[in-house]
């Protein structure tokens, strides 16, 4: 059951990445030199709709909220890293597997990259578990709970910031 | 059905990725007792100890990380399986299906040779996940699923996808294109 769920919901996860046009190498790098936003159009849509949708869920008590520990350390360095590499690869382990759905074979060397650095993370985690993981954690905290803020008040932000972006992008001369 | 046959728009595209999100960790709740969040970079983990553990399958059950993360077939394994699945199959629907070995971009600036973009990506893909694994996530768990929970960790890792990607981008690719 679990396995045939994961599947279906990859097929429709491909399908909508293929759909929005996020798989071509052109659009991802065209977003990181910040001439095309496609890909910054599509992520926004997919948190605005997802943030409203999973706090009235959660505010229903139909589902619990499954947040990933916060390590400043970590997520910024990693996060920089991760920046690099997709900038050279032009995608992100999603929309790689996308991309070779799409006949991008290219992304194939990618995903092998993919897996040798897995299995070189894996040795080199117990090196990392001691030093750059444990700076600046935080727990698994929202932020709402870190600014003590109402989270309707912070979704309520983020969807103006976010339809103020749209705003701007669609007025403006550069359509993506 | 020509809505199927066309591109779509990404604010449309991307709207039904946030229902697709919110539909995955409801269903998953109700009937695996336990939600289930949109990610990817694990899968590339699992992989990598499946892989390993036909030639040293000692060293993958000794191993700290591999073990936290169950080295196994699971719920996220098969959702990268069925990214490759629905994209090919919505690729085929709008004919985009189309088979490259070398993006245009990439050909601008380091010439339209198929293995110093194999060579590229591979590198690009190493880093990318040490990165993603250090950071905890990648667009998907971070991005998205992070950021709809209003996840702390999704908005760090967020800055740190985009400062490093926006970055490394326009060093490598500013000479080529335009």
């Amino acid at each position: 059951m679990e396995l045939l769920l994961g599947l279906i919901t990859g097929i429709f996860f491909g399908f909508l990445l293929q759909k929005g046009g996020v798989l071509r190498f052109e659009k991802q790098v065209g977003f990181l030199l910040l001439r095309d936003a496609t890909i910054l159009k599509f992520m926004f849509s997919a948190i605005l709709v997802g943030s409203v949708g999973i706090y009235v869920c959660r505010d229903m008590g139909w589902i619990d909220l499954k947040l990933k520990s916060i390590s400043i350390g970590a997520q910024l360095i990693g996060g920089g890293l991760f920046g690099l590499g997709w900038a050279i690869l032009g995608y992100c382990p999603g929309t790689a597997g996308g991309a070779l759905g799409e006949g991008r074979w290219h992304a194939g060397w990618g995903i092998l990259g993919m897996l040798v650095g897995a299995g070189l993370y894996a040795e080199l985690y117990p090196s990392l578990k001691d030093s750059v993981l444990t700076w600046g954690t935080y727990g698994k905290k929202s932020i709402p709970e870190i600014l003590g803020i109402h989270h309707w008040l912070i979704i309520g932000m983020f969807t103006l910031l976010y339809l103020a972006i749209f705003f701007l992008l669609e007025r403006g001369p550069k359509k993506g | 059905m020509n809505w199927f046959r066309k591109p779509w728009s990404p604010y449309i595209a991307g709207g039904l990725v946030g229902l697709l999100a919110i539909t995955s960790v409801v269903i998953s709740t109700q009937l695996l007792a336990k939600p289930k969040y949109l990610g990817t970079s694990t899968t590339m983990v699992r992989l990598a100890g499946l892989a390993e553990s036909q030639v040293a399958s000692d060293h993958v059950s000794s191993n700290e990380y591999f073990q936290s993360k169950k080295i196994k077939v699971d719920w996220q394994m098969m959702l990268v399986v069925g990214i490759v699945i629905g994209a090919f199959l919505a690729a085929i629907a709008s004919q985009e299906f189309k088979s490259e070995t070398v993006p245009t971009l990439w050909k601008a600036r380091f010439g339209p040779k198929w293995h110093v973009r194999a060579l590229g990506a591979f590198l690009g893909g190493i880093l990318a996940i040490l990165g993603a694994r250090l950071a905890g996530g990648c667009p998907s768990g971070h991005g998205l699923s992070g950021m709809m929970q209003l996840a702390g960790s999704g908005l760090l890792a967020m800055v740190g996808f985009m400062a490093g990607g926006i970055l490394a981008a326009n060093c490598i690719y500013r000479k080529g294109g335009n």
